[in-house]
């Protein structure tokens, strides 16, 4: 990583600048070594939305798995053999013909980064933390999804020690699919609520 | 001051300085105790190097949108959920879902 910061500083932005200046004295104060931010950032890139699919089509094709999933997300996740250890709460609630959910984090970013890695950018732009919890639909017509007439929308803001996913309604037609093939259809914005599969 | 599941709340409406947990637009909102999440170290007191203990019970606080924003465009029965420190809860008057 250091070979590349010369050569990088001409298109950084400010804060990718303060960023390397921080981490370059941590390493040099000895507070990080090299090795423990290269395990940092190999943490961060195995995990990803791949894993929300995952643990969304286990519970579409199997009752006993959605039990546990909302009742105990990080049981659910370490039997699919994904590590979901985390100082915070995991929690997984569920869309059904009468309520949508959709998460946010108003504060910052709180993200089940430990599941599903690095929230997408607009996650963290003040424009969809202010406007998701005050006009929530508007949000979602901008995504490409309206809630149905009469359905609840309901938001989870993520303020403090728990880290919310969505689990997204099986979509119709989709009877035939196999558990692989459903997890295909699972999209990050979904498992976020923004949209549907 | 110790709260159960249905019981109805108002947030504190204070100006506490910090690394504070409680988002501005629910200040002074009333709403209701949704559940109780467990008990967690003080995120206030955590984020500048103290131990955070004892640990501050954290309830799941249910707020209907219609009482949050006057100008609400969406069903009257939308609601929002924030995770809410206890210190920061005192008994109030508000909707329920």
């Amino acid at each position: 990583m250091s070979g590349h910061h010369e050569h990088e500083e001409t298109t950084m932005s400010p804060y990718a600048m303060r960023i390397r200046a921080i981490e370059a004295l941590l390493l040099e104060k000895g507070v990080l070594t090299e090795p423990e931010v290269q395990d940092s950032i190999a943490y961060m890139e195995t995990r990803s939305p791949a894993n929300g699919a995952r643990l969304v089509a286990r519970a579409w094709v199997d009752e006993g798995f959605e039990k546990l999933l909302l009742s105990d997300a990080k049981a659910a996740a370490l039997q699919l053999g994904m590590e979901p250890e985390h100082p915070a709460e995991f929690v997984v609630v569920k869309n059904t013909p009468g309520v949508h959910n959709l998460i946010v984090c108003t504060l910052c970013s709180c993200y089940p980064r430990a599941v599903l890695g690095r929230p997408p950018d607009w996650y963290k732009s003040f424009e969809y933390r202010s406007r998701a919890v005050r006009e929530p639909r508007a949000v979602m017509r901008e995504f490409g999804f309206e809630p149905p007439e009469g359905v609840e929308v309901i938001v989870h803001d993520s303020t403090a020690d728990v880290r919310y996913m969505v689990l997204p309604m099986r979509p119709p037609g989709t009877e035939d699919l196999r558990e692989n093939e459903l997890a295909d259809l699972v999209t990050r914005d979904s498992l976020v609520g923004v949209n549907v599969p | 001051m110790t709260f159960e599941p249905g019981d109805r709340v108002r947030v504190l409406p204070s100006a506490k300085p910090g690394h504070v947990r409680t988002p501005g637009y629910l200040k002074g909102k009333a709403g209701w105790i949704e559940s109780m999440i467990g008990e967690f170290p003080n995120p206030e007191e955590l984020a500048y190097g103290h131990s955070g203990l004892p640990e501050r019970p954290l309830y799941k606080v249910g707020f209907l949108q219609s009482d949050l924003w006057d100008d609400y465009e969406g069903n009257a029965e939308d609601y929002l959920y924030a995770d809410v420190y206890e210190h920061w809860l005192e008994p109030g008057e508000g909707g329920t879902k």
